[in-house]
């Protein structure tokens, strides 16, 4: 089987978020990045299943040069291809980057054959339009679910869950099909020395597509929001402390 | 007469939380714009779509069609795209959660119309962009944007407007059903069925009170005090990413961004530092309780009521004390 997944390039956010002075970006001068956590595990999800059924992966981005670190990660675990739309690394909207996914996926499909699976996150971390992957799939009349956390390939159809209160929905699609995962689908591995070495040797196909006009929404600025600071009333230390804690919960009627 | 229309998913005859919080949101847009107040309900009983009036309803378009038994994301899309193009719509809104996102997306890669999640506001004018504020990084950062389209389409933030609560000798909404057009291709992906096995007692969700439990709690074996205390007290547990990256919990118990979103009236913060990407998913909780031997910790600035002391010895010290004051009560 042939299984295309989607990432994002984002910067890692521990702490604190500092906005650049004309507050239009996270300032990331001080910052590393990483692939989106929803990502990571649909990168994770297309090797076990390339590893199970046999075939080939493909890792595909749009974004920066740099965003080739993030690829390479991906092959050093076992992705076979890597494919990078290449940007000038300024914010694309959902409509934007979904449009030159779906020129990109049709390029590679007829150079190469169709993709039974394209595995996208639910949604960005740090844009989250929770939009692309839905996108994508309309674009090249596939069926498509989202929110996944389990999934099964099996003659030629796709059985996965989605989290609901109190269980799991399972949904049916027959392939091929979209599929947006979610951090939790399963935990991804770390990648091998040997994985690293290899993965530095690869090619990253790389093109440059056109940026089609702004669909919006159009970014105007970002805020941090107004955080409302706590002083925590102290209820006590150690042990002693518990009556205490459960005069509170009686008080404000939890208990 | 301009029109705002509002997706609603209905639970036990009533709308959902979200859908109640997201009938708020766009009841203020039309108010604000002048304009009459639509919902579309997919499927159901026209009965309960008639006590949408309490909302602010004026009419509910009833989707249905007997291909619509069970959820399918692009025919549910299907369906709203219909009523969206047999009125003359402002906006349509809905709510963020998992099947309004994907029905709008689906809504907005059909029509080719722009589409914001997780707006936190918005204003409204008649003609051209809305300036809106929208959620990034789950909330942890606001964007400012301008939105068009025809229609707008925008999801609401969970829990940033308050849940309407339907207004008493308010008059039934007028109920129009129209036969939702759904093709074979729409129906490729669908529910087939439901697991309720995998799920856990209380929903973390909707929980009233949550216990979690970080890194803090050392090990896979010491959560077993915190679904102690969760059980005497009906509450959900709900755990950091660290505890399920170290797989010492499912990743169904994870609170934050990447997991579940909590709203309870008590949070239960036990040996949990504080990560954003954590806070995101307890910020809209009513209160917060935290026990950590760190009084440096960054989730004290976010406490209500903080514990000092080790988790180990606090948490089976209060699960004593409500076991008693409850079999003294």
């Amino acid at each position: 089987m042939r299984i295309l997944v989607l990432v994002k390039r984002v910067p890692a956010t521990g702490g604190r978020i500092t906005l650049t002075d004309d507050g239009r970006a996270i300032d990331t001068r001080f910052l590393g990045f990483v692939v989106s956590p929803h990502e990571e595990c649909a990168v994770e999800e297309a090797v076990r299943l390339i590893e199970a059924n046999g075939g080939e992966s493909v890792v595909m981005t749009l974004g920066p040069a740099e965003a080739a670190d993030q690829l390479r990660d991906a092959l050093a675990i076992g992705v076979d291809r890597a494919v990078l739309l290449e940007t000038d690394g300024s914010d694309w909207d959902p409509l934007a980057t979904a449009t030159a996914l779906t020129e990109a996926v049709r390029r590679l499909e007829d150079a190469d054959g169709p993709f039974d699976l394209i595995l996208v996150g639910n949604e960005s971390a740090d844009s989250g339009g929770f939009q692309v992957g839905i996108r994508l799939a309309v674009a090249l009349d596939r069926p498509v679910v989202t929110g996944i956390k389990a999934l099964e390939i099996r003659d030629g159809m796709a059985t996965a869950r989605r989290q609901v209160s109190g269980g799991f929905d399972i949904y049916e699609l027959p392939l091929p099909a979209v599929v947006g995962v979610r951090e939790g689908i399963n935990l991804p591995r770390y990648p091998s020395v040997p994985g690293r070495l290899r993965a530095k040797k690869k090619e990253v196909e790389t093109s440059t597509p056109d940026r089609p006009g702004n669909g919006g929404p159009v970014l105007d600025s970002l805020k941090l929001p107004v955080e409302q600071e706590a002083q925590a009333e102290i209820l006590g230390s150690g042990p002693e402390a518990a009556p205490r804690v459960v005069e509170v919960m009686r008080e404000i009627g939890v208990l | 007469m301009s029109a705002i229309l509002v997706f609603v998913e209905m639970v036990d005859g009533v709308p959902d939380r979200l859908s109640a919080e997201a009938l708020g949101f766009a009841g203020g847009v039309a108010k604000a714009l002048g304009a009459d107040l639509d919902a579309v309900i997919v499927g159901g009983d026209a009965t309960a779509a008639a006590g949408l009036g309490g909302y602010g309803v004026g009419t509910v378009r009833l989707a249905t069609s007997d291909r619509l038994s069970s959820y399918a994301p692009a025919a549910w899309g299907a369906a709203v795209a219909g009523v969206v193009a047999a009125g003359s719509y402002d906006a349509v809104i809905a709510s963020a959660s998992d099947t309004a996102t994907e029905v709008l997306a689906h809504l907005a890669a059909r029509t080719g119309q722009p589409m914001a999640a997780n707006v936190t506001s918005a204003e409204p004018v008649a003609a051209g962009a809305w300036r809106i504020t929208r959620q990034r990084w789950a909330g942890s950062l606001l964007e400012d944007a301008t939105l068009d389209g025809q229609p707008r389409l925008l999801t609401v933030a969970p829990h940033v407007v308050p849940a309407m609560e339907p207004a008493a000798g308010a008059g039934p909404a007028t109920v129009d059903r129209v036969d939702a057009a759904v093709t074979d291709s729409d129906l490729r992906a669908r529910i087939v069925g439901r697991d309720v096995t995998a799920g856990d007692r209380v929903s973390l969700a909707d929980a009233k009170v949550v216990v979690g439990g970080g890194r803090g709690m050392g090990s896979a074996e010491a959560f077993a005090m915190l679904d102690e205390l969760a059980g005497v007290l009906g509450a959900a547990v709900g755990v950091s990413r660290v505890a399920t990256s170290l797989g010492w919990r499912p990743h169904t118990q994870q609170i934050g961004q990447t997991g579940t979103r909590i709203a309870p009236d008590l949070y239960i913060a036990c040996g949990i530092s504080g990560a954003i990407q954590h806070i995101v998913g307890a910020k809209s909780a009513k209160r917060i309780l935290v026990i950590n031997t760190d009084p440096e910790a960054p989730i004290f600035k976010r406490a209500t009521y903080a514990v000092v002391g080790d988790v180990h010895a606090v948490v089976p010290a209060i699960t004593a004390e409500v076991r008693r004051v409850k079999g003294a009560g």
